[in-house]
């Protein structure tokens, strides 16, 4: 009798563990101290885990077992179990690290230290420090070629991206981009790094062979001032057509075409949206809004907000299992 | 004979190519005073370095960037003793220096921005917010990071008219710089809709400001002083000679906040600020010099950080080509305040949002919801270009 009842209990599980095309998404709170998981199916918080202090930067494992969520104010990387949905660990990351890339292979993490000018390098499975690369002030943004070869971290004060050959951990080239640089990311064919500059106020386009900015893209919106136009977070679809921009304190996403590299149309979202990912299937997108607390649900091919979830305070990062 | 020569030669050569791998050097020079100005807080007391290790960590800041550019930057600094000519002080660090930053009186800096006016030396403002010096006195060769007094008197009269707390009573000290602050809240109250429903003055008698049974005296004396008072919401106190502002919180005859010289103080920068990043900042201000980052370090930090954003967007630095960048159209510093400062072209006064903070925490940042501008909603701060008696020269 008990046997059943337990055989029964576990299908049940195993039946609510994996409903069809619904993912999980982890949210980043950078005020609660806490991460939220969210269900893309039903759209709603299932569980809110209390992590360290400050987490920002929040990744899946390759393997998509655990979460990784750096929380700067603890100078750490903790390690969430998917399955439990607790923090089983931690990672020496160095002090006050706030994002972070793995490489292909998910076995080397590379972190950006703000306090400290550097870049730590972790060996994932050993969970061991491998070694530091001196960068520019205040280290943010990171992001790898498609290839694994190029690691790219930009720096907010010095204004740069900088080129970081991952076998040999020196830096090959660095770029000038506009003010204050926050997130980097690769077109999948390889052909163009995108870097946002927050009060810059626009996206560098750099030709990662000549490392050379090739283009820009700038933002204007009818009756908001400049100043409020704080390009951070970058998302491009698989198929390198779209781009999708959160601009900050001016609560909007742009959607950007890719060849011509126009804005073709701003999508209102919650306040201050800072980062963002799609789900899988890139079916939609899920946008993080710190000032109302709130993570924004886009309908990729539709290009429309079809969702507003509430999460924890000042929600910063986020990432939805492989 | 010839083989000498060709050596010679050859010498030259190697000479060259050594000198062009080497960082290009960027001299900035720090002028200020000797003397502390004494405070009637304890914990507000100005360190002996105040300004300058600001100055020395956008210096570190640089050269991490440095690194990258090719550039290498120095701070030589010198402070100036009383009845020293501060001229020609000047004109021996400019020297080895074609930038400097100042922390002086209104008219010794214009005597140094005179001084230099022929050697093409560019000055930084750091810590005079004499309304003048961008006014009828503004000089093309001096950029001021430091704001000015109706920016700081703007800041705060935004705050309290969004607040609501619109009928002010007005306390006034006796120096000049007092009467000038007060000028200045003057024009915001009628600016911003604000009523100054009575003003009274604060005369400095002498007296020391620390004394061992100073508490007692105080207590008795302040709610005297503010009492028989017509209806106010706030009291509004421009003491800038830290004579008695510090002794009105929480002594007022009635329950009121006080704001300006003390209470809700507007500052450019404060060690409390944490937004926008500024964590960082203040963390590394800390490491470097094992204390907190004031507004006049900040002011000085923005001054050599806006020379490094210009040296290393133009590859250069060269005086006149960086003077160039940082008053043409593309210039934009970052500066840890939510938003990129830009200079007004018409008096070279850096635009910049104001905190007002209350010695422990930033309570709010200026310029306030609603405060609208065609241009910049910084420009809802100070005087605006139509009002300026600014001629550059």
């Amino acid at each position: 009798m008990l046997r059943m009842w337990r055989v029964g209990l576990f299908s049940v599980l195993t039946l609510a563990a994996a409903p069809a095309h619904a993912f999980i998404a982890y949210v980043s709170n950078e005020k609660s101290n806490t991460v939220s998981v969210i269900d893309t199916d039903s759209w709603t918080v299932t569980k809110t885990i209390r992590v360290g202090q400050r987490p920002r930067g929040i990744d899946f494992t390759r393997d998509g077992k655990f979460v990784m969520v750096a929380v700067g104010d603890d100078d750490t990387i903790q390690v969430i179990d998917a399955k439990t949905q607790t923090v089983v660990d931690s990672l020496p990351s160095g002090p006050d690290p706030e994002l972070f890339a793995q490489d292909a292979a998910g076995k080397i993490l590379y972190v950006a230290n703000e306090n400290d000018n550097t870049v730590t390098v972790i060996d994932l499975e050993k969970r061991a420090r491998l070694g530091d690369i001196q960068v520019g002030v205040e280290p943010e943004g990171m992001t790898i070629s498609p290839d694994g070869k190029t690691l790219i971290n930009t720096s907010e004060t010095t204004n740069m991206a900088h080129f970081i050959d991952t076998s040999s951990r020196q830096i090959v080239a660095n770029v000038l981009v506009d003010a204050r640089p926050r997130f980097a990311e690769f077109k999948h064919d390889s052909s163009e790094v995108w870097v946002s500059s927050e009060i810059g106020g626009t996206v560098s386009i750099i030709d990662p062979r000549k490392h050379e900015v090739i283009g820009k893209v700038t933002f204007e919106i009818p009756g908001l001032r400049k100043e409020a136009i704080q390009p951070v977070g970058i998302g491009m679809t698989r198929d390198d057509k779209t781009a999708f921009i959160a601009l900050g304190p001016a609560n909007r996403i742009a959607v950007v075409d890719v060849a011509t590299r126009k804005v073709t149309k701003y999508l209102l979202v919650g306040q201050r949206v800072w980062h963002m990912a799609f789900t899988p299937d890139e079916k939609y997108l899920l946008t993080t809004n710190g000032v109302s607390n709130d993570v924004s649900v886009i309908d990729v091919a539709a290009q429309k907000v079809i969702k507003t979830i509430q999460v924890g305070e000042l929600p910063w990062g986020v990432t939805i299992a492989p | 004979m010839i083989r000498w020569l060709a050596g010679l030669i050859g010498f030259g050569l190697a000479a060259t190519s050594a000198l062009a791998a080497e960082p290009a050097l960027i001299g900035v020079g720090y002028l200020g005073v000797a003397a502390t100005r004494s405070t009637l807080s304890l914990v507000e007391q100005p360190a002996e370095n105040d300004g300058v290790a600001g100055a020395r960590l956008a210096i570190e800041d640089n050269n991490t960037t440095g690194k990258f550019t090719g550039q290498r930057f120095s701070l030589e600094e010198r402070r100036i003793k009383e009845g020293e000519d501060v001229a020609q002080a000047a004109t021996a660090l400019a020297e080895k220096n074609g930038f400097i930053i100042a922390d002086l009186p209104a008219d010794a800096l214009l005597k140094v921005a005179d001084a230099l006016r022929e050697r093409g030396t560019l000055l930084f403002n750091a810590g005079a917010i004499d309304e003048r010096l961008r006014e009828a006195d503004c000089r093309a060769n001096v950029i001021h990071t430091a704001p000015t007094r109706a920016m700081l008197a703007d800041a705060l009269g935004q705050y309290l008219v969004w607040k609501k707390w619109s009928r002010w009573l007005l306390v006034v000290g006796s120096h000049d710089e007092d009467k000038l602050f007060a000028d200045a809240l003057r024009r915001t109250a009628t600016r911003f809709g604000a009523k100054i429903v009575q003003e009274r003055t604060f005369e400095d008698k002498g007296g020391a400001r620390r004394t061992d049974s100073g508490v007692t005296l105080i207590q008795r004396q302040m709610p005297v002083f503010t009492q028989q008072a017509p209806a106010y919401d706030v009291l509004v106190v421009a003491d800038e000679s830290e004579v008695f502002g510090g002794y009105l919180p929480y002594r007022t005859w009635d329950p009121r906040p006080v704001a300006g010289s003390a209470g809700l103080v507007p500052r450019s920068w404060d060690a409390a600020q944490d937004q926008w990043g500024a964590i960082q900042m203040q963390n590394r201000f800390f490491k470097l010099n094992s204390r907190r980052m004031t507004a006049l370090d900040m002011q000085a930090w923005t001054a050599v950080r806006m020379i490094g954003e210009a040296t290393s967007r133009t590859n250069s630095g060269d005086v006149r080509k960086v003077t160039d960048f940082i008053e043409g159209p593309d210039f934009s510093v970052a500066a840890f305040k939510g938003t990129r400062l830009t200079l007004r072209d018409w008096n070279l006064q850096l635009r910049q949002p104001i905190l007002l903070v209350d010695g422990r925490m930033v309570i709010s940042v200026s310029p306030q919801e609603g405060f609208l501008h065609q241009v910049s909603e910084l420009d809802t701060l100070g005087y605006d270009r139509p009002e300026s008696k600014c001629k550059l020269k």
